[in-house]
């Protein structure tokens, strides 16, 4: 069990910024995120993008602001549980709330802080009606282990980098039989992958169908054929063991809507005095609140963040008294 | 003229006319929020997550899609002819009557 004063959810820069924050009141803070590297959406979507709207930078890379983020949070050393998504929550006698990830992990701890941004990312599912009767059972969104594909016929699904590497990859002894099937005839990701893709195709080792889309998913138990739109050949049905998808991630509110807190429009509703959300103990702050007059900035985030740890604090002290340090004064003691 | 008419059909065929400024360098996406129509606009307008896909009905000369545009359309569902990310048309002035349907989420 991870034991710790303020459970963050969410490593993107306003749960990272929060480390900081409490770090300041003594407090310690454990990140929680479904992504597999911390910086939310900054390091996920847009790492490459400049921001123009934090204070003091006048433009400043996403994924240099999160780089800047852990090195300031670092003194605090916060820990992380990553890859993994917040499940469930529940109180134990000492009315502490112990926290457990899809993947079984528990964390304990007095403060949850909700700085889920978006939610978690998730893979974009393609919208067949009976699609997920075959989910695990021939039909997977993300490539485990590729030795599970082996001497199993293969369909992947995509034009990104994801779906061209994997092709690759699959079809160099792995699988019996590769088809990549592409809603487009050109490819997006790196040149060079593009181009093997393209050898493959013309020596016969892999199947390529672009101008296609999968539209259709059938089987008993278990799949065993596709049905694929051609725009020039019309439809076509496909015998195959394993459709794999890639269309990337989208964010969706996850289980934390099942948390029992006030949710308007997939956000979560706050009193802006602390930004505490209805139940005692746990607070929303970034871009997954809502109050009137929300903005969703990240510099809005960072001062939802600095007024969430005072009531943290004396929520967890109710008999210290709490004055504010500045950190030109007392400058920054880590643990 | 700096107020053009745009007509959003939304994904229950209701049709909304809207006002749109064209002198606040506002984009589909961006107006259909304003008028808190069901478009989430989810990356912020950066042609990265699709929650803005709409299908032009009418015809005008909107400037072809970038790589970033179609790239992205790629990824998301539903696509067809007509497809473009909201986020990516910007209202201006020669758009004054433009006609867009929300595309089905997920």
């Amino acid at each position: 069990m991870i034991q710790t004063d303020i459970l963050i959810i969410g490593a993107g820069p306003c749960g990272l910024f929060t480390v900081f924050e409490a770090g300041l009141l003594k407090l310690r803070c454990h990140l929680i995120d479904a992504l597999p590297q911390p910086g939310g959406q900054c390091a996920e979507i847009y790492p490459k993008k400049p921001i123009y709207d934090i204070p003091a930078y006048p433009s400043i890379l996403a994924g240099d602001l999160v780089d800047r983020l852990m090195e300031q949070a670092e003194p605090f050393q916060p820990g992380f549980t990553l890859g993994e998504r917040a499940e469930t929550i529940e109180k134990d006698d000492e009315d502490q709330f112990i926290l457990t990830t899809n993947r079984g992990t528990k964390h304990r701890a007095p403060i949850i802080a909700i700085a889920g941004g978006l939610g978690c990312f998730e893979p974009r599912k393609p919208p067949i009606e009976n699609l997920t009767n075959f989910e695990d059972k021939g039909v997977e969104y993300i490539i485990k282990d590729p030795e599970f594909y082996r001497d199993k016929k293969v369909v992947i699904s995509g034009g990104g980098d994801s779906a061209l590497d994997w092709t690759i990859f699959l079809a160099d002894g792995v699988a019996s039989e590769v088809t990549l099937v592409h809603r487009r005839e050109g490819f997006r990701g790196h040149l060079d992958s593009v181009q093997k893709v393209m050898d493959l195709a013309e020596q016969g080792k892999i199947k390529l169908l672009t101008n296609a889309e999968v539209v259709g998913v059938d089987g008993d138990d278990h799949l065993q054929t596709i049905k694929v739109n051609h725009k020039q050949q019309g439809e076509m049905i496909l015998d195959t063991d394993h459709w794999i998808p890639l269309f990337g991630l989208s964010p969706k509110l996850g289980p934390i809507a099942d948390w029992n807190l006030n949710i308007t429009k997939n956000a979560v509703e706050v009193d802006t005095f602390d930004y505490s959300t209805n139940v005692p103990g746990i607070y929303a702050i970034g871009d997954i609140n809502t109050y009137p007059g929300k903005l969703k900035l990240i510099l809005c985030g960072f001062h939802e963040a600095t007024l969430m740890v005072q009531s943290a604090f004396k929520r967890i002290y109710p008999d210290k008294n709490l004055v504010l340090k500045y950190t030109t004064v007392n400058g920054v003691s880590g643990f | 003229m700096s107020m053009i008419k745009v007509t959003v059909i939304d994904r229950e065929g209701t049709s909304h006319e809207l006002d749109a400024p064209t002198d606040m360098g506002m984009n589909m996406m961006e107006l259909c929020k304003s008028a808190e129509l069901p478009v989430e606009g989810t990356c912020g307008g950066m042609a990265m997550c699709a929650s803005c896909h709409v299908y032009v009905k009418s015809d005008h000369a909107i400037p072809e899609k970038s790589d970033d545009e179609e790239d992205m359309l790629d990824e998301a569902f539903h696509v067809m002819e007509e497809s473009r990310l909201g986020c990516q048309i910007h209202l201006a002035d020669d758009l004054d009557g433009l006609t867009v349907h929300l595309a089905p989420v997920g």
